[in-house]
């Protein structure tokens, strides 16, 4: 029973970890019909980040830092890699995506020497608390209630408010929107800088518990909450989180067992059965296609 | 007043407009008629700015519009209701108008709007909270019209309001432009329904493949026998 507990908690905290991620891609494409593969890699370079900026600066410094430069890293990918492609068919786009990841990633492994990284150690946030008998880091306990907190924030902004509305506008109809005024270059731009800021508080939470950072560290976390946001139906925001957390649930659950080696496996057999049941995922909408 | 100057515009290698020239005088009603891609929907893009221009001058109040982004030709005063509606479905009724004010800061004159517009609409009161998908089609052209007035422009532009709707639909929108009009507002009409758009319309003009051939007032061109032939369905004999 404890086992499972601890099994089901560390679970969600993986899941909200991917939800923050997931939420970046989910966006992009809700607005661009771009699924951004570089996502994967700015994340990994909020870990990077933080690891250097904390190196020579006081943590509540470094932090804060992480969280813009991500952002001006996923602003800049957008408006040098995507902008200029604007008019051009989704595939060059996709290609010029991931172009931006392998660059990232060369890039990372000629800064780094290719050697892993430790992540800093954040205090409260990596002391360790007895749960049910197992003890876990604070950070297990904390990432779901953040992420929930951070998610009701961006619907509230989404659904409420002028640049929300403009968010959504865009999504459906880019002509439309810009016959209302709507710089739609601004709001692609406020909808990298959400993601990519999201992607960064994710890094911070998701490295507390698994320190090693390497060029390729974002790939997987990326990959799972990419998934996690199909399983949700991409372009959904609640879909990309619920999604997060069914992945990272039964990620840790078949990591529990004796076929931890299939867990990724796993993740996309589910992927694929709830493809078959949904083709649209959990909360997509019934028309993928602009009309 | 809005001025064409021979415009010429270009559009994945066809050539869509071969020098228009035409005016739009204020507080009148003009018409653009002509048929299935005489250019004349090219040309209300061109002014909005969502088409590029080759060459040509369009002149809004002696300030040049060629180049400017869109979203400051929107708010210099010219708003457009688009073919097809393109009211954003999975938005209330309420949302569509405001967002039609997007560029505006003053709360108190966007909600006196959205009354006005409702006075003009009053099915859209009644449907204030539906989402615009759920309209009707006569109900979803009433909210482009009410969502491009509710920018307050000098100048509406109207691409095909009277596309798919019933015929009964078709009057009461052209009398709620009338209104509008004599509230105001400048308009300019696009229809292939030539008929209605000459009888409400004071200026207007025939666009045939990216040319002007013919101009005059609506009643002049209703009366024309080439426009009869070629528009309004009548033999000579």
């Amino acid at each position: 029973m404890e086992f499972a507990i601890s099994v089901l908690i560390s679970g969600i905290s993986v899941g909200g970890q991917y939800a923050l991620i997931a939420i970046g891609y989910t966006m992009v494409y809700g607005i661009l019909r771009l699924i951004n593969f570089a996502h994967g890699d700015v994340f990994m370079v909020a870990g990077l980040l933080g690891i250097y900026l904390s190196a020579s600066l006081p943590l509540y410094a470094a932090l804060p830092l992480v969280l813009l430069l991500t952002v001006a890293l996923g602003f800049c990918i957008e408006r040098a890699a995507y902008k200029p492609l604007r008019s051009a068919p989704r595939m060059s786009v996709m290609i010029s995506a991931i172009g931006v990841s392998y660059l990232i990633q060369n890039t990372a492994t000629y800064i780094t020497g290719g050697q892993p990284m430790t992540y800093p150690v954040i205090p409260f946030l990596s002391d360790t608390v007895v749960i049910a008998g197992t003890p876990t880091k604070w950070v297990t306990i904390l990432t779901p209630f953040l992420v929930l907190a951070l998610v009701l924030a961006l619907q509230q902004l989404i659904n409420h408010t002028k640049v929300g509305m403009a968010m959504r506008a865009v999504a459906k109809d880019f002509e439309t929107a810009q016959l209302m005024g709507i710089r739609i270059n601004s709001i692609i731009s406020v909808t990298f800088i959400i993601g990519s800021a999201l992607a960064a508080i994710g890094s911070m939470l998701y490295f507390t518990n698994f320190q090693a950072i390497t060029p390729t560290a974002g790939a997987l976390p990326g990959l799972r909450a990419f998934v996690a946001a199909v399983v949700g139906g991409i372009g959904s925001i609640p879909g990309a989180v619920v999604g997060a957390f069914i992945i990272g649930i039964c990620e840790n659950v078949i990591k529990s067992t004796e076929f931890t080696v299939f867990s990724d496996a796993g993740t996309f057999a589910l992927l694929i059965l709830i493809l078959v049941l949904r083709p649209t995922g959990l909360f997509g909408e019934k028309v993928t296609d602009k009309v | 007043m809005l001025k064409i100057e021979n415009l010429h515009v270009a559009y994945g290698g066809i050539q869509a407009l071969r020098g228009v020239s035409l005016e739009v005088p204020d507080g009148k009603i003009v018409t653009l008629i002509g048929a299935n891609g005489a250019g004349k929907s090219t040309t209300l893009r061109t002014i909005t700015g969502l088409v590029r221009a080759q060459s040509g001058s369009i002149q809004w109040n002696g300030e040049e519009l060629l180049g400017k982004s869109i979203d400051r030709i929107i708010s210099s005063g010219i708003a457009m209701s688009p073919e097809g509606r393109r009211v954003f479905p999975d938005m209330t009724v309420l949302e569509n108008l405001k967002i039609g004010a997007y560029l505006r800061k003053d709360k108190a004159g966007i909600e006196k709007d959205v009354k006005w517009v409702y006075e003009l609409f009053p099915r859209l009161e009644e449907r204030s909270w539906q989402l615009a998908g759920t309209l009707s089609g006569g109900e979803q052209q009433m909210l482009a019209v009410g969502r491009a007035l509710m920018s307050r422009p000098k100048l509406m532009m109207l691409d095909e309001p009277s596309l798919g709707l019933a015929p009964l639909v078709v009057q009461d929108i052209f009398s709620i432009i009338g209104e509008i009009n004599r509230q105001g507002v400048t308009i300019l009409l696009i229809e292939q329904n030539a008929n209605m758009a000459l009888k409400i319309a004071g200026l207007a003009y025939v666009l045939e493949t990216g040319n002007i051939t013919l101009s005059g007032t609506g009643a002049e061109l209703l009366a024309n026998e080439k426009v009869k032939e070629a528009y309004l369905g009548k033999r000579k004999d």
